[in-house]
């Protein structure tokens, strides 16, 4: 399953998802410069992305305690997420995202 | 800032973090005395600013502690070596004495005389997060109640100004509530119009909102606009796109904390992509004097793990007696079977 993500400089990279991990977590293993301070507790917003493409859609809806922490993100859009809150399964393959500006 | 008298102790540890809090109970058991410098406001680190109430459960022995729990059993832990704290200080400047020693200066005027520094400052400062609106750092340091400000130090600064509040956590409202009575005009924006903030508040402002005390708009903040580092309006968007001009004298951005490596990039000690390489034997960074223990750190095989830290702690100790007490013979005792650790402890 791939993940497609852009970073802050515009650059797309193709990632290898793995079920059950965040996009997060690939994210940042990916050597995204993605600061993920809380580890992925959902408590930092600092793993700030954007879903592109129709993909935000298809996602489940985000937690209360989510949405709430995306108060504390900057530059919110509609269509932001926190990344470790987004786990990879078939259902997100080939989700695109971008990561949004620190 | 006025300078207070130099403090001369045995060991100066940048960040009150687990890991900093720990390495006073290591280097106390030693009879190393040490002071300690933390930019938040009260011990506990990432712990306690991040995830105070999210269970850890992998800190061998406490199968189940809350990051505020953790650092509580810290404190009783250390409190036999009475740690001194500063906190809401900054580390700000390091350099080396003559005779060997090393002087540790903080933003608020503390120095620290120490021959040993240990830098437990897990990812860095908290330091409030600064909103990506192109060239928002001009209007920075504009002066009182004017410009940019991340916090409010004199409210009264504020008085008979147009102000414009981000944000939609307590401290967003919180302002928003106290500076409306002497604000000129003040105007919250929000992305959503909902608040992770307590409901009291909430309520609060929205009564200011309907009696027309305040405008509340559900919007974003894209553009700062003025001379010479005078802010004048700013270009606000709507959920719909939408963009408007609105005029303030002040613009406060309230999005909570985030984690910079800060002044300790200028210390002189070698980083590797801001984290400080260290050998496995002492958790001593490449200047001699200098320790780094905790998330700051980096070596082949390490973890980012509260525990790693601990045990970095109880190395780092071993090798910091040997010069704090160069002439001295370090004796290797247990908790359990040394009546003078236990003397220290105040259990015997």
């Amino acid at each position: 399953m791939k993940i497609v993500a852009i970073d802050r400089q515009g650059k797309e990279h193709t990632l290898e998802g793995r079920d059950g991990w965040t996009v997060m977590e690939i994210l940042r293993d990916g050597g995204l410069d993605i600061a993920a301070e809380c580890g992925g507790a959902c408590a930092c917003a600092t793993c700030h992305v954007y879903v592109n493409d129709g993909w935000f859609e298809k996602l489940p809806a985000p937690s209360e305690s989510e949405i709430d922490m995306l108060d504390m993100a900057l530059a919110v859009e509609p269509n932001s997420r926190l990344s470790c809150q987004i786990v990879c399964s078939e259902t997100t393959d080939g989700i695109k995202v971008t990561v949004a500006p620190e | 800032m006025t300078a207070a008298a130099p403090i001369e102790t045995d060991v100066a540890i940048i960040g009150a973090g687990p890991i900093g809090l720990f390495a006073v109970f290591e280097l106390g058991l030693l009879d190393l005395k040490c002071h300690l410098v933390d930019i938040l406001d009260r011990p506990g680190g990432q712990c306690t600013e991040l995830y105070p109430e999210k269970p850890i459960y992998d800190i061998p022995g406490l199968p189940i502690v809350t990051g505020q729990e953790l650092t509580n059993r810290l404190l009783e832990q250390v409190k036999p070596f009475n740690p001194q704290f500063h906190f809401n200080e900054m580390a700000t400047g390091l350099e080396k004495l003559a005779d060997g020693r090393w002087k540790l200066s903080t933003d608020a005027g503390t120095t620290l005389i120490v021959p040993v520094v240990v830098i437990a400052g897990g990812a860095g400062s908290f330091v409030p997060k600064r909103p990506p609106i192109p060239g928002i750092e001009v209007f920075e340091n504009a002066g009182d109640g004017v410009g940019v400000h991340y916090a409010v130090r004199k409210m009264e600064n504020f008085r008979g100004k147009n102000i414009l509040i981000a944000g939609g956590g307590d401290s967003a409202l919180d302002w928003t509530i106290n500076l409306a009575p002497l604000a000129k005009s003040l105007t919250l924006v929000h992305h959503r119009d909902g608040f992770r903030a307590a409901q009291h508040s909430v309520n609060q402002m929205r009564e200011l909102e309907a009696a027309g005390k305040i405008k509340f708009h559900v919007a974003s903040v894209k553009a700062l606009h003025g001379e010479a580092g005078k802010l004048a309006s700013v270009t606000l968007a709507g959920a719909d796109k939408s963009e408007w001009h609105h005029e303030t004298d002040a613009f406060l951005p309230f999005f909570g904390l985030t984690i910079k490596l800060g002044p300790i990039a200028e210390f002189g000690i070698h980083l590797n992509e801001n984290l400080i390489p260290v050998d496995t034997a002492k958790f001593e960074s490449q200047t001699l004097g200098i320790f780094a223990i905790g998330d700051i750190n980096t070596y082949p095989g390490k973890l980012k793990l509260i525990l790693s830290g601990f045990h970095e702690a109880a190395l780092m100790s071993q090798a910091a007696f040997h010069i704090v007490r160069p002439n001295e013979k370090l004796r290797f005792q247990y908790t359990t079977s040394s009546s003078s650790l236990q003397k220290k402890l105040g259990v015997s």
